[in-house]
Order: structure tokens, then C-alpha cells, then sequence
């Protein structure tokens, strides 16, 4: 067999993450043990995907969506919403028809 | 009678009208078969028994009263389990959604309900979608009706090995890089990922936005094109739903390829393919010139950069997508000192390891500094991709490879190499990013006995065309062997 399609034939990159921070702004509490495996990981993935570089994009613009769609308007009418106490049901914690979380700000 | 487990979605609504059978039988002998292969193959993760018996007798009432309507009348269905249904469990096969009840049904599921399909249960998926041989699943993984030793792929391996193994007659699955098509050939069965925007998202659970779509496993190409007819359609729900008139996908179905231009892509053969499913795909490409195609050597330069932008796209998406699952409104919550370590706790105990990785890489991919290099750069190359496409559409009225690079590997194989995993998509991702539908279609089996799937890719809304190729490749190949876990044949 030759190389694999969609893995091209030049080097990777190298790519450093600083995982501690990535896992923060995901909100993910995850142990050192467990970010050491990831950073490895994600670096190996990255080194690949960052090949995207090698290609000369010059004047070529970006495609968030495969469609060109623009926006999709509705009439602005009353309709059937999600049942209250269906919904509330699921809740991990409700406070009456709120949903219930642990403080937010810290007291001063 | 063959066993009503064995029938085509098309055999068995022929049966269901003229009453040579009812709905409550089928029922009864799907329940039957997945009695008997559930054990070995896990394909479900919920079964529902009242539901579905209530479906059933109902679709039952309607064909009796003639009031029955729709390809998948009183058909028993398989959901995977991201597709979320009133008040059945729906987990998307993650720990974070255990015991999740939905209060409302997704738009594709509320068409088969008002269409008459029997909703049988929830199959198996990797987590969140994210993976191509259903070990990613919180719950276990799901095992291939051919080789229980192997994986059935994924991520919608537990509807392709119901729909394989005669569990379900259709099952359902979402497709973001090939989670319908992968499977689909590593089971023995049809896959298709339709148009983006073709299916309505809504009540789907996100993973990547602009590459997911919904579509039909099935055991036959005119079964895809029947599943496709209830499921398909604009719906206001879902603002990037497609709003023009569906295509009739049907009437080319008998029409055959005389006249038509069928595309080799030189970057999806040959190199990096499994010798054996290359010679099946280049067999097959040698019966459609005999049966009138002209083939193609098409080569779309951009799309060896289509692995390496998608591990950017998709990530950076679910990262976004995924940031809704936070314990505050529904599904698992782990204890904090606030707000915030409650979230950073919940995530990082109900989250697997596929999902976290994609979740930090999307995140990194997304950050300050990198935006640009990484996730702004893979829209460009998917810019450059989709132009590829289109002029090779100029060229060629549908392109074709194979689906999946190997056939069926063991499970295991694959699990400590994620890159290695990613790669099982080569072949399959490039129709994501351009939104395209595409289609998997069993033509033969390896020396080891496993299934192959041969890829008919078309341009946005060329269903009827990629249909007519995919019936032409079908007849040609004439693949009735079925997975050694299901007891016989297909009933036509």
C-alpha cells in the first residue's frame, strides 16, 4: 500500500498546547494525569490537521456552511411551547419552576 | 413464509396492504430477532416494547380503515440514539444524557410517527457521534452481524448492525464525516447521506452543525429512497433546512447509466486502499461502462487537505455545540463549591475520552492567537474543496470510491490510535464539506468474508441521479449475502 489518502507526504508541524488553560475555557476538571494523555493526543491530531496551512489560500474565502443560505424568517406568532413540567422534570436540582444551580458570585 | 424479519422495507409494505401479514406480526418478528442477536451484537441501547406495540396496532387500525399512508407504513424502525423522542430515553450514548427524557420529538421522528412507522428503539452510536466503530460508547460497544469480533463502525453502528442483522428494517442514522455511509459498508448494507439542509436538524443533538445531516440504513437502494421520502422536506424548525421542492428520487430508479458520466477521483482510489476493496470498487466501475457510463479519471487536488480541515471544523463546532451540556438544565451534574466547578466537574465526569479530546481540540482551535492559523484557514480549504467539486461536477454526473478504506476491523484495533481511527473517513468526509449527498452500496466481500462498500457521491440535490447510479451498481453486483448473524436471506 502507499501513503494514506488525506495524510500528505510532507512533515507535520509541531504544535504546543497549553492544555491547562484549554481545559479551563472548556470547562473540563480534568487531573494532571488525564491532561498530560490529552495534550499528547491533541498534539499528534493537530500536527496532522495543521498540514491546512501548506495550502496557499490567498484570496479565497472562508466556508462556515455548505449552503449559501441567508436568514430564514417566520411570522412573529404566538405558538405551542415546551410543556413546563415536562421540561423541569429533567432538572437536576429546581427551585419551583427554576432551575436550581450553586451560587454564582462569590461574597465579598 | 421467509421469516418477517428478512423482508425489504419495500416487500413488507406491499405485504402490510394487500394483508398478507400485519404490522403486529412484523412487530412480533423483529422483537424475535433481536431476542436472538441482541446478546451478540448490542445494537440497541433501548428497546421500546409499549411503544412500539402501540404503533403497531394503530398502523394496523389505519391500513385497515384505508387511511394508511407513506412508504413506511406500520414498518418497524431503529432510531439512533441522538435523534431525541418524547419521553423515550435518548443518551446519544454518553453518560452526561443517562436517563435524559426528551419533551419533544425531533422533526424527522415526527414525520415517521405521522407517516406510520412503528418506532422500535434507540440504537447504539459513538458517543455524541464522534467515532467510526461504535467503541466510543459509554454504554459498550456494538458488534458486526458478520464477525462479532469485529466493530460495525460508526458512528451509527448500531443502526447499521440492526438493519444488517434483521433487528430493524430501516434504521436511521446522523452522518457528520460518514457516520452513515462508514457502517453502512462495514455491515453489508445501504447507507446515504443526503443533501445538507435535505433533513431537518431539529431534534437532532448537535455535534458539527454545518456537517451534520440525518439519513436512512437500509437493505436496498430503493428502501433508502422510501425512507428518504418521509424524512425529507423543508421544516421552519431548522433555519438552515433546505425550502425548495424535495426531488422525486424515484423514477430514475429502473433507468440504468447508458449516457451517464461517472467520475473516478483519483485521490479516493488507489493509495492507502485495501487492496482487496479496491478491486471490488474497480470491478464495479468496470460493469457501469459495460452497462452504458462513461467513466471519468477525475482528480480534485484540494481534497487530500479534507481529513486534516475536518479534525479542525468538526472539533472547533463541537466544542461550541457541546457547551450546552453543563448540569444546569437536564441530564448528570456533579457537586461544586460554585457555579463553575460544578460545570468543570460535570463535564469532565460525564464526558468520555473521544468527546474530550474533540471538545480541547475544537476549544484550542477556537482560541485567541490560533483562530486564524487553524479554524479560519480549514474554511478556506473548504472553500477550495468545494470549488473542486463543482468543476468536477462539470465533468461528471456523479463521482465514485471506495466508502471505506478497509473492510470491518476487530475491535480494539483501532482504540489507542485515535489518528488511525480518523482515517477510516477518508473517503467520506469530502461530501460533508461540501454538503453533497452520497451513498454507500454493498457490492461483495473480502478473503476474510466481510462486506464492501462502494461510494456514488452526487452534486447538492442530485439525489435522483446518485439513486439511479447507486440502482445500476446494486443490480450489477448483485450482493444478496447476508451478515451470518441474521439467519437468511432478504425477502424482496
Amino acid at each position: 500500500m502507499g501513503r494514506a489518502p488525506g495524510l500528505l507526504p510532507f512533515p507535520p508541524m509541531p504544535v504546543e498546547i497549553d492544555i491547562a488553560k484549554v481545559a479551563r475555557l472548556a470547562r473540563l476538571a480534568l487531573s494532571e494525569e488525564d491532561l498530560d494523555r490529552y495534550r499528547e493526543q491533541c498534539e499528534v491530531v493537530l500536527e496532522h490537521a495543521a498540514r491546512v496551512q501548506a495550502l496557499p489560500t490567498d484570496g479565497v474565502a472562508g466556508t462556515s456552511h455548505p449552503l449559501p443560505r441567508t436568514n430564514a424568517f417566520r411570522e412573529d406568532r404566538i405558538t405551542e411551547c415546551l410543556d413546563t413540567e415536562e421540561v423541569l422534570a429533567q432538572a437536576p436540582d429546581r427551585d419551583g419552576d427554576f432551575f436550581s444551580v450553586p451560587k454564582i458570585l462569590d461574597e465579598q | 413464509m421467509s421469516d418477517l424479519a428478512d423482508f425489504t422495507v419495500t416487500a413488507a409494505a406491499a405485504g402490510l396492504r394487500s394483508g398478507d401479514f400485519s404490522s403486529v406480526e412484523l412487530l412480533e418478528a423483529v422483537h424475535k430477532r433481536a431476542a436472538m442477536t441482541e446478546a451478540n451484537l448490542h445494537a440497541y441501547l433501548t428497546i421500546d416494547r409499549d411503544g412500539a406495540a402501540r404503533g403497531a396496532v394503530a398502523a394496523d387500525s389505519a391500513l385497515k380503515k384505508g387511511t394508511a399512508h407513506g412508504p413506511l407504513h406500520g414498518i418497524p424502525v431503529a432510531l439512533k440514539d441522538n435523534m431525541v423522542t418524547r419521553g423515550l430515553e435518548t443518551t446519544a450514548s454518553s453518560k452526561i444524557l443517562s436517563g435524559y427524557l426528551p419533551p419533544y420529538d425531533g422533526t424527522a421522528v415526527t414525520r415517521l410517527r405521522e407517516g406510520g412507522a412503528v418506532i422500535f428503539g434507540k440504537t447504539n452510536l459513538d458517543e455524541f457521534a464522534m467515532g467510526s466503530s461504535t467503541e466510543n460508547s459509554a454504554y459498550g460497544p456494538s458488534r458486526n452481524p458478520w464477525d462479532p469480533e469485529r466493530v460495525p463502525g460508526g458512528s451509527s453502528g448500531g443502526s447499521a448492525a440492526a438493519v444488517a442483522a434483521g433487528s430493524a428494517l430501516v434504521g436511521f442514522g446522523s452522518d457528520t464525516g460518514g457516520s452513515i455511509r462508514q457502517p453502512a459498508a462495514l455491515c453489508g448494507i445501504v447507507g446515504m447521506k443526503p443533501t445538507y439542509g435535505l433533513v431537518s436538524r431539529y431534534g437532532l443533538i448537535a455535534f458539527a452543525s454545518s456537517l451534520d445531516q440525518i439519513g436512512p440504513l437500509t437493505r436496498t437502494v430503493e428502501d433508502s429512497v422510501a425512507a428518504l421520502e418521509v424524512v425529507g422536506g423543508h421544516d421552519p424548525a431548522d433555519s438552515t433546512s433546505y425550502p425548495g421542492a424535495v426531488p422525486d428520487y424515484r423514477s430514475g430508479l429502473k433507468s440504468g447509466v447508458a449516457g451517464l458520466r461517472v467520475g473516478v477521483v483519483a485521490e479516493l482510489n488507489g493509495a492507502g486502499i485495501d487492496p482487496a476493496v479496491q478491486a471490488a470498487v474497480d470491478q464495479t466501475v468496470a460493469q457501469l461502462e459495460e452497462a452504458g457510463a462513461t467513466i471519468v479519471e477525475l482528480s480534485l487536488p484540494s481534497i487530500e487537505y479534507a481529513l486534516s480541515a475536518y479534525y479542525l471544523i468538526a472539533p472547533a463546532e463541537c466544542s461550541a455545540n457541546l457547551a450546552r451540556f453543563d448540569g444546569v438544565r437536564y441530564g448528570l451534574r456533579r457537586l461544586g463549591e460554585n457555579v463553575e466547578e460544578m460545570m468543570s466537574n460535570t463535564r469532565a465526569d460525564g464526558f468520555g475520552p473521544e468527546v474530550t479530546r474533540r471538545i480541547l481540540l475544537g476549544t484550542y482551535a477556537l482560541s485567541a492567537g490560533y483562530y486564524d492559523a487553524f479554524y479560519g484557514q480549514a474554511q478556506r480549504v473548504r472553500t477550495l474543496i468545494i470549488q473542486d467539486f463543482q468543476a468536477a461536477y462539470q465533468q461528471a454526473d456523479v463521482l465514485v470510491s471506495p466508502t471505506s478504506p478497509t473492510t470491518a476491523f476487530k475491535l480494539g484495533d483501532r482504540t489507542q490510535d485515535p489518528l488511525s481511527m480518523y482515517l477510516s473517513d477518508v473517503c467520506t468526509i469530502p461530501s460533508n464539506m461540501s454538503g453533497d449527498p452520497a451513498i454507500s452500496v454493498p457490492i461483495g466481500v473480502d478473503a476474510d468474508g466481510m462486506p464492501i462498500g462502494f461510494q456514488v457521491m452526487a452534486p447538492a440535490l442530485g439525489e435522483p441521479v446518485m439513486f439511479r447510479v447507486a440502482a445500476e451498481v446494486e443490480r450489477q453486483a448483485g450482493f444478496t449475502v447476508r451478515a451470518r448473524h441474521a439467519s437468511s436471506e432478504v425477502v424482496t
